[in-house]
């Protein structure tokens, strides 16, 4: 099918028309069966632009679930003495009401699996899925002037296993004894043992049958998005003239497909240990007034193949939001990424120490001291690349003419969360002061600076900047601004105030810190906690009603592109269609950052190098 | 009707959020696009500016309000050796990344505003300085290698396992759900072995009776330990994992059913001497208990404490166990007064593997005590002594094992004073009839005569008799009375 121009060529129509490549797609039909009607258009979609949003719906509502939770357990830490009776509608038996009194009581046991299932979701499927599934899905085809996925049909199957294994998690919520509650690390015996914690027993066995699930559907994601990467490239499109945000894609699908197996393997032998009796984690153990009959295996086995995931993880879930972040950043300050090359090195040495580095979170778990001390050397180099980012991301503003849009402020937040919690890293990777520091509230406040609200930063900063992409409309930039403010400093002052707490020595994961002398100092601080969290949860919902609200009522694209970006999506139709461009795919001539160079705004990669021009990258 | 309210106040706010919305919306138009952005991007930079000096102003405000819980100052300085070390490794690191931090969010957010946007502003076309990157690679490696030398430095050393030759006094503490036991190796200094399959009431750590190093372990309610020793906590667990956490004593470890692990430190300050630390300090001078306001202040009523640090169950965070340093000699004395859990709990129970001897100590104390009974009873006109540790299979005349141990006393005194003669009598208590009562006593005597004659005593210096439930020492009117009057007694008739 030949292109049909139904309104007047724009210059990036034509350039493409006359410079691109005919891979000759509309001549074939076999294409446009996948969007034949509803069902294949919106739901079993295997368009990728169809995934992403399907990814980042499905993430938004595990954000709203996963963050409510956490309002349910901070209401607990800030108000014990309140009585929580008017949540019993939603949470039935699991609020105790004193007969004589009327008080109702959070119950313990679910104290704990509220705990544990804030930490899964928003890890697995808010920053895993929500994230990285959103953004590669979006931007990988549409930035590297590819046609779709390598595999629609696998990607769509990426989409639905997180989908079912979601469904199964949701639905352990609901199981009598429980959603299991023994920490998002799931760590055995704890794990192991239904005579335990009640939340172990089925509530468990669903919440590995749902990650087992998720990580089938993380690895049929990127063993896509790296073949994608790979061979799907348009002509001209080098591997150093990819977008960070594609290197931080790629680099983060492989992290993932070398390390979510491991998990999947700890899980395996985990259930082997819960169902068919095997020892490879138990040991010596009497529970329930009983002496179990396994010997022999060890539960610090389970700590390291969880953490050889679960430390990649941290940068599976960072890396994408860096990406992001970058070309937010540079697209904004209309300059350059500063150090491009500096920018794709320092990912590839994150994620390669981000594999051997995993021991640093089992430094005062019965490892034998010695081997810490390489994972502390290790941990500690990780802070040069990280460094390295964040000086170039400073100097990317420096000199720049910076449009101030929720996304390009979302971005200057992340680096601003980036910084603070990258620090304290510096702390707790150092063994000797992780001695009086694990497991305290200062480790909480480190990784959700850093992982959690840096990670969501680059999340908000991608949306903002790539809704018009979406849905051909804006999302509305003074609530988004509100929204950034909301959250920038409702985020601040919920993680801040943790430093202090986890100093004095508070441990994570207590359900009231009276017990204790040494830990109640901090009722005030505590209270002080839960009113942020509440009311930046507040600002979220004003992000979800910006964001559905403007799918059908924000502002309409009128330009292709309103950004002034240089780089392959923005020179598609407002609402792209099956295959992404109408007629022939776009080849590149340049880096994506040519910003301001030769006293032009911007260059698009599409078009050719003048005669005697310098190229902008190096 | 209040989720009606709730739900109505929602959807007012998303009215009015649109509607704000919309309001800038409609000044973009008026303005045009452009102008709009210019004046946005001013105000957002200064707004910018604005958050960095009150961010960096908190920081320092709040940093100062809560300065008396920072690690290593004031009421916070450890109450261990090595405590001191990684306090010292904490401040080190957050001055450099305070620094860091200051100058890093300073350059951010001040470029955000300096290069906020203008309609005729031009960014400036930098990609990239190679020496730059080289600079701010190098200068954080530095750092680094800087941090990690000394850090892996106090590591090292604070983790080191006690050396050959070094005093040290080792503990063992065990985790379950929800609590720790501790325990004492006792005068002998060494912990018994122990085997979770012997887990039980009565045995609720598993020790392995039939080793006599878990002969004089005793177990403690509180953590008490002398000052200036070193202590070498043997960290165990009997259900899932645990940690052992002294935050005082910057202490911390894993405890894993199966595999034992440890920490060694050394206790620094007495809970007095600590109290004296916290009682400057406003945060410990407020009541105890916030309910009661004439209740004492925190630091009069200041323990140290023991928590438990990784997640272990629904009541994980109430694992509390009081610790108490002492002065070296107030520990010895505490020490020397807490019982051996095997002596008073299972010693001569059924599930006792040693209930049929004695061991020498027990020998020896029972010789002596038997010695002193049969002077008092050659002296004085109390010519009865009762055999104190002489039992029978009941309703049988079956000797008990370990009833021969003092029976040998009586052979050796009888075979050292040549001219002692003995009347060997056997009581019982009211239950059962009388004549059979009388039977079992006499055939009791007459095994004690037995026995006694089997070591080589001669017939003529024995005789038994059996009193049934004649002779009660005390009235039988309950179980404890009745257990008195079931005896076996020796009557002086010739000395």
């Amino acid at each position: 099918m030949a292109h049909v121009a139904n309104h007047p060529m724009t210059q990036e129509e034509e350039l493409i028309e006359k410079l691109g490549y005919d891979d000759h797609f509309h001549d074939h039909h076999e294409g446009d069966r996948y969007q034949s009607n509803f069902i294949n258009t919106y739901v079993f979609s295997m368009d990728h632009k169809i995934i992403a949003k399907q990814f980042l719906i499905t993430g938004m509502i595990w954000a709203l679930i996963g963050a409510g939770m956490s309002l349910i357990f901070r209401l607990q830490l800030g108000f014990p003495e309140e009585s929580m009776a008017w949540l019993k509608p939603l949470l039935g038996k699991w609020i105790i009401i004193n007969a004589e009194t009327g008080m109702g009581t959070l119950s313990q046991d679910f104290y704990y699996a509220l705990v544990t299932m804030h930490g899964t979701i928003l890890v697995f499927f808010v920053l895993t899925a929500g994230l990285s599934g959103t953004f590669s899905n979006l931007l990988i085809p549409l930035q590297l002037g590819a046609r779709d996925m390598a595999s629609p049909f696998l990607n769509m199957l990426s989409y639905w296993f997180f989908f079912l294994s979601g469904m199964i998690m949701l639905f352990s919520l609901f199981v009598s004894t429980g959603p299991f509650s023994g920490g998002w690390t799931a760590y055995p015996p704890l794990s192991a043992l239904p005579q335990a914690s009640s939340g172990s027993g089925a509530g468990m066995t669903l919440w590995l049958l749902s990650l087992v699930f998720f990580v089938v559907s993380v690895l049929l994601g990127g063993i896509n998005y790296i073949t994608t990467v790979l061979n799907l490239r348009t002509k001209g499109m080098t591997m150093w003239r990819m977008p960070l945000t594609i290197w931080a894609f790629f680099v983060t699908a492989i992290i993932g497909l070398l390390s979510f197996p491991v998990l999947v393997s700890g899980f395996l032998l985990l259930m082997f240990d819960r169902g068919m009796g095997t020892s490879f984690y138990l040991s010596e153990i009497f529970v329930g007034g009983q002496a179990l009959d396994h010997v022999g295996g060890s539960p610090i086995l389970y700590q390291h193949l969880f953490w050889f995931l679960g430390h990649p993880e941290v940068y599976i879930i960072i890396l994408p939001a860096m990406g992001l972040v970058s070309e937010v950043l540079s697209v904004h300050s209309r300059k350059p990424i500063f150090g491009y090359k500096a920018m794709v090195y320092s990912i590839l040495a994150i994620a390669f120490l981000s594999f051997i580095v995993w021991a640093h979170h089992m430094f005062m778990s019965g490892v034998n001291p010695f081997i810490s001390n390489f994972f502390v050397v290790f941990t500690l180099i990780i802070a040069v690349p990280s460094a390295v980012k964040v000086f170039n991301w400073i100097s990317t503003l420096y000199g720049g003419n910076i449009r101030f849009t929720a996304a390009s402020m979302f971005a200057i937040g992340f680096v601003s969360m980036f910084i603070s919690g990258g620090l304290t890293g510096i702390f707790l990777g150092n063994s000797a002061i992780d001695i009086q520091q694990h497991d305290t509230y200062f480790v909480v406040a480190h990784f959700h600076i850093v992982m959690g609200v840096a990670a969501f930063f680059g999340m908000f900063a991608g949306i903002y900047n790539w809704f018009p992409k979406m849905y051909g409309r804006f999302m509305n930039e003074t609530l988004g601004k509100i929204h950034f403010w909301g959250t920038m400093i409702g985020a601040y002052a919920i993680f801040w105030p943790m430093h202090y707490i986890g100093m004095a020595g508070v441990p994570r994961r207590y359900y009231r810190f009276d017990t204790f002398a040494s830990f109640s100092h901090f009722d005030d601080l505590n209270k002080f906690i839960t009113v942020a969290a509440i009311a930046t949860f507040a600002f979220q919902i004003l992000f979800v009603v910006n964001f559905f609200y403007s799918i059908w009522k924000g502002k309409k694209m009128t330009t292709l592109n309103p950004w002034g970006a240089s780089t392959l999506e923005w020179t598609t139709a407002i609402n792209p269609g099956h295959g992404n461009w109408a007629g022939k795919i776009p080849t590149v001539h340049r880096w994506p950052y040519d910003y301001g160079k030769d006293g032009k705004e911007f260059i698009s990669q599409i078009t050719p190098m003048e005669e005697g021009e310098t190229p902008g990258e190096h | 009707m209040t989720a009606l309210l709730v739900f109505l106040s929602l959807i007012l706010i998303v009215v009015i959020a649109i509607q704000i919305g919309k309001v800038t919306e409609l000044a973009a138009k008026i303005r045009g696009e452009e102008e709009m952005q210019e004046i946005i991007n001013g105000r957002q930079g200064l707004y910018m500016v604005i958050f960095m000096i009150a961010f960096l102003v908190l920081t320092a405000y709040t940093g100062a309000v809560y300065k008396n819980y920072y690690l290593g100052f004031g009421p916070m300085q450890a109450a261990s050796a090595h405590g001191g070390k990684i306090d010292a490794m904490f401040n080190v690191t957050l001055v450099i990344c305070g620094i860091v931090f200051v100058i890093t969010q300073i350059l951010l957010f001040y470029y955000a505003w300096k290069y906020s946007g203008r309609r005729t502003g031009k960014a400036k076309f930098i990609a990239h300085d190679n020496k730059l990157e080289m600079i701010w690679t190098a200068i954080p490696a530095v750092v680094m290698a800087f941090l990690v030398i000394r850090g892996l430095d106090a590591w090292n050393e604070i983790m080191a396992d006690i050396q050959p030759g070094e005093d040290y006094l080792e503990i063992e503490a065990t985790g379950f759900q929800f609590g720790w036991a501790l325990r004492y190796p006792g005068p002998d200094g060494v912990l018994g072995p122990k085997n979770y399959k012997l887990i039980s009431g009565a045995n609720p750590l598993g020790q392995d009776w039939t080793d006599e190093r878990n002969v004089d372990d005793f177990h403690a309610d509180e953590l008490v330990l002398p000052k200036g020793k070193k202590i070498r906590v043997r960290i165990t667990s009997k259900d899932v994992l645990h940690n052992f956490y002294l935050p005082h004593f910057r202490v911390k470890m894993d405890a894993i059913p199966g595999i034992p692990t440890y920490f060694v430190f050394e206790p620094q300050k007495t809970n007095e001497e600590f109290r004296e630390q916290l009682r400057n300090y406003p945060e410990y001078q407020v009541p105890s208990d916030p309910k009661d306001p004439n209740s004492k202040p925190k630091w009069e009523v200041f323990d140290y404490e023991l928590a438990c640090a990784e997640l272990c169950g629904n009541s994980h965070f109430a694992m509390r166990k009081t610790v108490k340093i002492v002065e070296p000699e107030a520990y010895e004395m505490w020490a020397m007064q807490q019982k051996s859990y095997y002596l008073s709990n299972i010693r001569f129970k059924d599930e006792d593997p040693n209930k049929d001897k004695l061991f020498s100590a027990e020998i020896e104390a029972r010789k002596e005590e038997f010695a002193e009974a049969l002077d008092t009873a050659l002296i004085t006109a109390k010519k009865t002594v009762q055999f104190s540790y002489v039992t029978f299979a009941t309703g049988s005349d079956k000797l008990t094992g370990v009833s021969r141990y003092e029976l040998d006393n009586l052979v050796d005194a009888m075979k050292q004073k040549s001219g002692l003669k003995v009347e060997l009598a056997g009581h019982t208590d009211d239950t059962g009839e009388d004549a059979q009562n009388l039977t079992l006593s006499q055939k009791r005597a007459d095994a004690v005569l037995k026995y006694l004659r089997s070591k080589g005593i001669d017939a003529s210096r024995l005789s038994a008799k059996g009193f049934g439930e004649t002779q009660p020492v005390v009235a039988n009117d309950s179980d404890e009375n009745r257990a008195k009057n079931r005896r076996t007694e020796f009557r002086i008739v010739g000395q």
